[in-house]
């Protein structure tokens, strides 16, 4: 069985065309407006077909219902309301059952295990016009995987209904943290991106800071102090051998960022009391100024095509968001409203750019358009920081720090119209999260 | 006294970083660690009361300089106390420095590793200024990642806009 071998890795998508009727329904919800009435669904326990699948049948449902739920799209129905009592994956689907429960939305599943190889097969129903939504799609993989089928799954459900792309199989490379605000540990840590699944990828014998995951989601750049010094590590999540980028003597690094190609990583050096950004090809070492004044900047983004690079900068005389060609030179000023800005990210999408607002003693998570304009605030706090975009551009991840002697970080999400506010669940507290692109 | 070749120096910095829990002058009477050695005149020496200890320039000259918010020039007091460290660095030939920048925590993270930079920086171009070699004083900043005061507001956040010059080297070393 040399091909299953190979999908156990990779996880692997077949669609199921004898029985699906692949029709459009009308079923659809957009995001972009923002929620004001979830969407309601059901996902039975998937059927167990063989003996042992049972509980991996029933965890899967909960992880796929509770991907969709914490959307704030969706409204999970609990089983407690259901009339059908579902059991067979090829049976015919009971409408008027779960249209007098007001279920919008049907996902029904079905899980065989195979030693440590697993199955799912799924499909998605349109209650309402009583049709199936899309084909139904099996994945196959091993029983250790098991979460991440289960988000694949969520993310074609999601998908199929609010026509944006998935996020669920995808994970997050932050610092975790222990101890009080004057002697905080941190170090490295990579979870999926509900939290689960939790590695620490260093010890916490020096400070590091703002880890960022490469395109391909297999490397990070950090800041680390292990040195005596900040300077930009690269980090393979794999092996965790990590080395250290050159960046000239008596100088700091921090702030790195890969480019979509993965091949270079703008950042900035501080020499001199002066930070400018630079940006430096991977693999030869070699580097670029691309801004030269005496101003602080730093934070640098690059957009999604790798032309352009956003960045923060306090040429004005406090903190602004500025854009410029991915080579330096002339930048363009973006941000014109009261308070300072930092930490912009471009969005995966293109569209729009994240960023770090403080105003009047308040901090900020927003969104502006990569003109500057339609600039919305989507959450306020005592201290909100460093926005990380998901995959699909469609949800931000930010660290929260609680102000006081007893202040502590720890991660939220929100999503782009600012409604769905939530923290993500954490073994310690957390900050700097970096979510990386959806896995393959 | 022999000056300590930089890889030694740097190695010494590295160390205390680790075992030092007054890295970060947390502690007014953080003194390093001084030597134990025999009274002389009724002076300790490395004691505070020995004008060539740590302990002496951490508490007497002042090893550290405040900043006004989002600020990186120097104060009058900032100035005064600069002027005595130059004084001892020139004095104590043997000791090397590395100044740290520090912001309080109202900012980025990013935008206050800059800001520590420019702080620290502005405390060495001063004692370059008095006099003092430029390769007896490095930088680091540590942003907002050390402060000495933890509460949120103005009365901790003055104390942890700061550059502290930290002795390496020297008799105690």
């Amino acid at each position: 069985m040399k091909f299953l071998s190979i999908c156990a890795a990779l996880v692997c998508a077949v669609a199921l065309t004898s029985t699906a009727q692949a029709q459009q329904g009308p079923l659809k919800i957009t995001i972009e407006e923002g929620i004001i009435q979830p969407l309601p669904f059901a996902v039975p326990n998937f059927q167990a077909e063989t003996g042992e699948a049972g509980q991996l049948a029933a965890d899967l449902s909960r992880v796929i219902a509770a991907d969709l739920q914490g959307t704030g799209v969706f409204r999970e129905i609990p089983s407690s309301a259901f009339i059908a009592q579902y059991s067979d994956f090829n049976a015919a689907i009971s409408y008027p059952d779960w249209k007098a429960i007001n279920a919008q939305a049907l996902v029904t599943g079905a899980v065989s295990v195979s030693g440590n190889n697993v199955n799912v097969k799924f499909r998605v129903y349109d209650v309402v016009s009583g049709t199936t939504l899309g084909e139904g799609l099996q994945f196959s993989g091993t029983t250790d995987g098991w979460r991440r089928m289960a988000h694949k799954v969520a993310d074609e459900v999601y998908s199929r209904i609010t026509g944006e792309g998935g996020y669920f199989d995808s994970r997050v490379v932050y610092v975790s943290e222990t101890g009080p605000k004057n002697d905080r540990k941190k170090r490295l840590a990579v979870m999926d991106y509900d939290g689960a699944n939790v590695r620490y990828l260093t010890d916490s014998s020096a400070i590091v800071l703002a880890p960022r995951f490469s395109p391909t989601g297999d490397r990070v750049l950090y800041t680390s102090y292990e040195s005596g010094f900040p300077r930009i590590y690269v980090l393979d999540i794999g092996s965790v051998q990590r080395r250290v980028l050159q960046s000239g003597e008596g100088t700091m690094s921090f702030a790195p960022r890969f480019s979509p190609s993965g091949q270079t990583v703008v950042f900035s050096i501080s020499q001199g009391g002066n930070t400018d950004i630079y940006s430096m090809d991977i693999n030869s070492g070699q580097s670029v100024r691309l801004t030269n004044t005496p101003a602080i900047e730093t934070a640098p983004s690059y957009s999604p095509d790798g032309s352009q690079i956003v960045f923060e900068s306090d040429r004005s005389g406090s903190p602004q968001l500025y854009i410029m060609s991915a080579s330096g030179g002339e930048a363009r000023r973006i941000s014109f409203g009261e308070g300072r800005y930092g930490t912009p990210v471009w969005s995966p999408r293109g569209d729009l750019v994240a960023f770090t607002k403080q105003n009047s003693g308040r901090f900020h998570i927003g969104v502006m358009r990569t003109d500057g304009s339609e600039e919305r605030l989507l959450t306020a706090s005592f201290l909100d920081e460093g926005p990380t975009w998901a995959p699909n551009g469609r949800v931000i991840m930010f660290t929260r720090e609680t102000q006081g002697a007893g202040g502590a970080s720890s991660l939220y999400s929100v999503d782009i119209t600012g409604r769905v506010l939530k923290q993500v669940q954490t073994q310690e507290g957390g900050s700097d999260p970096s979510w990386s692109p959806l896995q393959q | 006294m022999k000056f300590l070749p930089m890889a030694v120096l740097v190695a010494a910095v590295a160390l205390s970083a680790c075992t030092n829990p007054n890295r970060f002058g947390d502690d007014a009477n953080g003194s390093g660690n001084p030597a134990i050695g025999q009274p002389l005149n009724g002076i300790v020496p490395g004691s505070a009361n020995d004008p060539t200890s740590v302990a002496y320039f951490n508490q007497a000259v002042g090893d550290r300089v405040l900043f006004l918010i989002d600020q990186s020039a120097l104060t009058d007091v900032g100035r005064a106390t600069l002027d005595g460290q130059a004084t001892w660095l020139m004095t104590n030939n043997d000791y090397q420095a590395v100044i740290e920048g520090h912001a309080d925590e109202q900012g980025t993270r990013e935008y206050n590793l800059a800001l520590g930079a420019r702080r620290a920086n502005a405390a060495r171009e001063y004692l370059v200024s008095k006099g003092v070699p430029a390769a007896r004083l490095r930088v680091v900043s540590y942003g907002k990642e050390r402060p000495i005061e933890i509460c949120s507001n103005e009365a901790c956040y003055a104390k942890n806009r700061r550059a502290v010059t930290v002795l390496a080297g020297g008799q105690t070393s």
